[in-house]
C-alpha cells in the first residue's frame, strides 16, 4: 500500500500512470504463464487456430478464461452459437467489476470509458478498484486505471506471441505429455479456490461442478451452460439461509478473482 | 472464415459484458438480485469446466490413482487453499501433473 503523505498531494497524470502499471505488476507473474499456455495451446491440439488467428483473438477478446474456454470448445467441434454463448456466460462476472467500477468514472468522457472498458480484466479491476476507494480526491484516478490496463494488454500480446512460437516448435503429442492441458485445470483452480471463501460459493462450485461431470454427455456441451447455471442458482438460495451482514459490502466491493500479492488470508 | 467469425463473436460478447455497464451504471443501478447472482458466476463457470476434466476420461468416470489429472487436481487444490497464490499453484500443480504422470505412465516424452 501507498504510504498516505504520498498521496495527499495530487499527483500528477504520469504519477498516476506509473503508479497504475507498478499495482500491477505482482499480478502479471500469473497472467504471463497464462497467456503464453493460451498462445501454446491455441496453435496446437485437434483442431489449431492459426498463428494470425490467436494472435488477433488476444488482441480483440482480451479475456483469459473466455479464450482457453473458446479454444477449447472450437477444438471440439462445437458450433460458433453455442462457443460464444459460453464465453458470454464466462464473461458475465466482467458486468460486476463495470458495476462497481462505473460511480467513480461516471464524470469521464467515452473516448475514456470505450478503450478502459474493453480493457477491463480480473487483474485491473483488482488494483483500479483499490485506488478509486482511497479517500484522496485526485482527479486523475484514470491515468492510474489507463497504466494498469496498458501494461495488461501489451503483456498479454507478448505471452500470447511467445506462446505461439512455443506451440510451433513442440507437436500436439509432446505438448500433452507436457500437461499444456492440464495448465487449463490447474490456472482455473488457482483462481477458484482462493474465492471459496464462504458457504454459498463452496456449494455454487460444488453444484455446479458435479452437474457438469454427471451431464458431460449432453450435446453442444449444454451441460456446461446447465451446470454453470445450477452453480448460481445453488449460491444464490444458499446465500438466503447463510447470509452474514457482511453481504452489502461484497455487493458494492465485490471481490477480485485475482487476489493481490500479500493480501492473502 | 469461422475463425474470423469466432473471434468476431467472441469480441462482441466480451465487450458487450465490459462496457455498457460502465458507461450506464452511472445514471442506473444493477438490481440487487443481479448483483447478488453475478457473484456466483466465477465459481460455478470455472468449477463446471475444472470438474469433467478432472473426474472423467472419454465421458466415463475415471477415479483411481492412474488419473493424474485428478491426482494432481487435488493437491492442487490444496496448494491454492493453503497458499492463496496463483503463480505457486500453476507451478508446484504442474510438477506434480508431470512427476505423476511419468510414474505412473512411464516416461512418454
Amino acid at each position: 500500500m501507498e504510504p498516505t503523505h504520498a498521496i495527499e498531494q495530487t499527483r500528477t497524470r504520469r504519477q498516476e500512470f506509473i503508479a497504475g502499471m507498478q499495482a500491477t505488476l505482482p499480478l502479471e507473474l500469473g497472467a504471463i504463464p497464462f497467456g503464453i499456455i493460451f498462445g501454446a495451446l491455441a496453435v496446437t491440439g485437434d483442431r489449431p487456430l492459426t498463428p494470425a488467428a490467436a494472435l488477433g483473438m488476444s488482441a480483440f477478446v482480451f479475456a483469459g478464461s473466455a479464450q482457453f474456454i473458446g479454444i477449447n470448445l472450437y477444438a471440439q467441434g462445437l458450433a460458433l452459437p453455442f462457443i460464444v454463448l459460453t464465453t458470454f456466460i464466462v464473461n458475465l462476472r466482467h458486468a460486476l467489476y463495470s458495476a462497481s467500477l462505473a460511480p467513480y468514472m461516471k464524470h469521464l468522457p467515452q473516448r475514456w470509458l470505450l478503450p478502459l472498458g474493453f480493457c477491463l480484466t480480473d487483474e485491473s479491476y483488482a488494483v483500479v478498484i483499490q485506488r478509486y476507494t482511497q479517500a484522496d480526491s485526485s482527479p486523475y484516478k484514470h491515468w492510474f486505471y489507463f497504466g494498469s490496463a496498458l501494461l495488461m494488454y501489451a503483456n498479454w500480446q507478448l505471452c500470447t506471441l511467445i506462446g505461439i512460437l512455443a506451440g510451433q516448435i513442440i507437436s500436439q503429442e509432446q505438448a500433452q505429455s507436457l500437461g499444456l492441458d492440464f495448465a487449463l485445470v490447474v490456472t482455473f483452480i488457482g483462481i477458484v479456490v482462493p474465492l471459496l471463501v464462504t458457504r454459498p460459493m463452496l456449494l455454487s462450485a460444488l453444484a455446479a461442478g458435479i452437474t457438469a461431470v454427471a451431464l458431460d454427455g449432453l450435446p453442444n456441451k449444454m451441460g456446461l451452460m446447465i451446470a454453470a447455471l445450477v452453480g448460481i442458482a445453488a449460491g444464490y438460495i444458499a446465500e438466503t439461509y447463510f447470509s452474514t451482514p457482511k453481504t452489502d459490502e461484497d455487493i458494492s466491493t465485490p471481490a477480485p478473482l485475482i487476489e493481490q500479492e500479500g493480501q492473502a488470508r | 472464415m469461422n475463425e474470423i467469425l469466432l473471434i468476431l463473436g467472441m469480441t462482441l460478447v466480451t465487450f458487450g459484458v465490459r462496457y455498457p455497464v460502465l458507461a450506464l451504471v452511472g445514471r442506473m443501478q444493477l438490481p440487487e438480485p443481479v448483483t447478488r447472482a453475478l457473484k456466483y458466476v466465477p465459481p460455478a463457470v470455472l468449477t463446471a469446466i475444472i470438474f469433467p476434466l478432472m473426474f472423467l476420461q472419454e465421458g466415463a468416470l475415471f477415479i483411481s490413482p492412474d488419473n493424474a489429472y485428478l491426482i494432481a487436481g487435488i493437491a492442487s487444490i490444496v496448494i491454492a487453499w493453503r497458499t492463496r497464490n496463483l503463480l505457486l499453484t500453476i507451478l508446484l500443480g504442474m510438477v506434480i501433473f508431470l512427476v505423476w504422470r511419468v510414474l505412473t505412465d512411464g516416461l512418454s516424452l
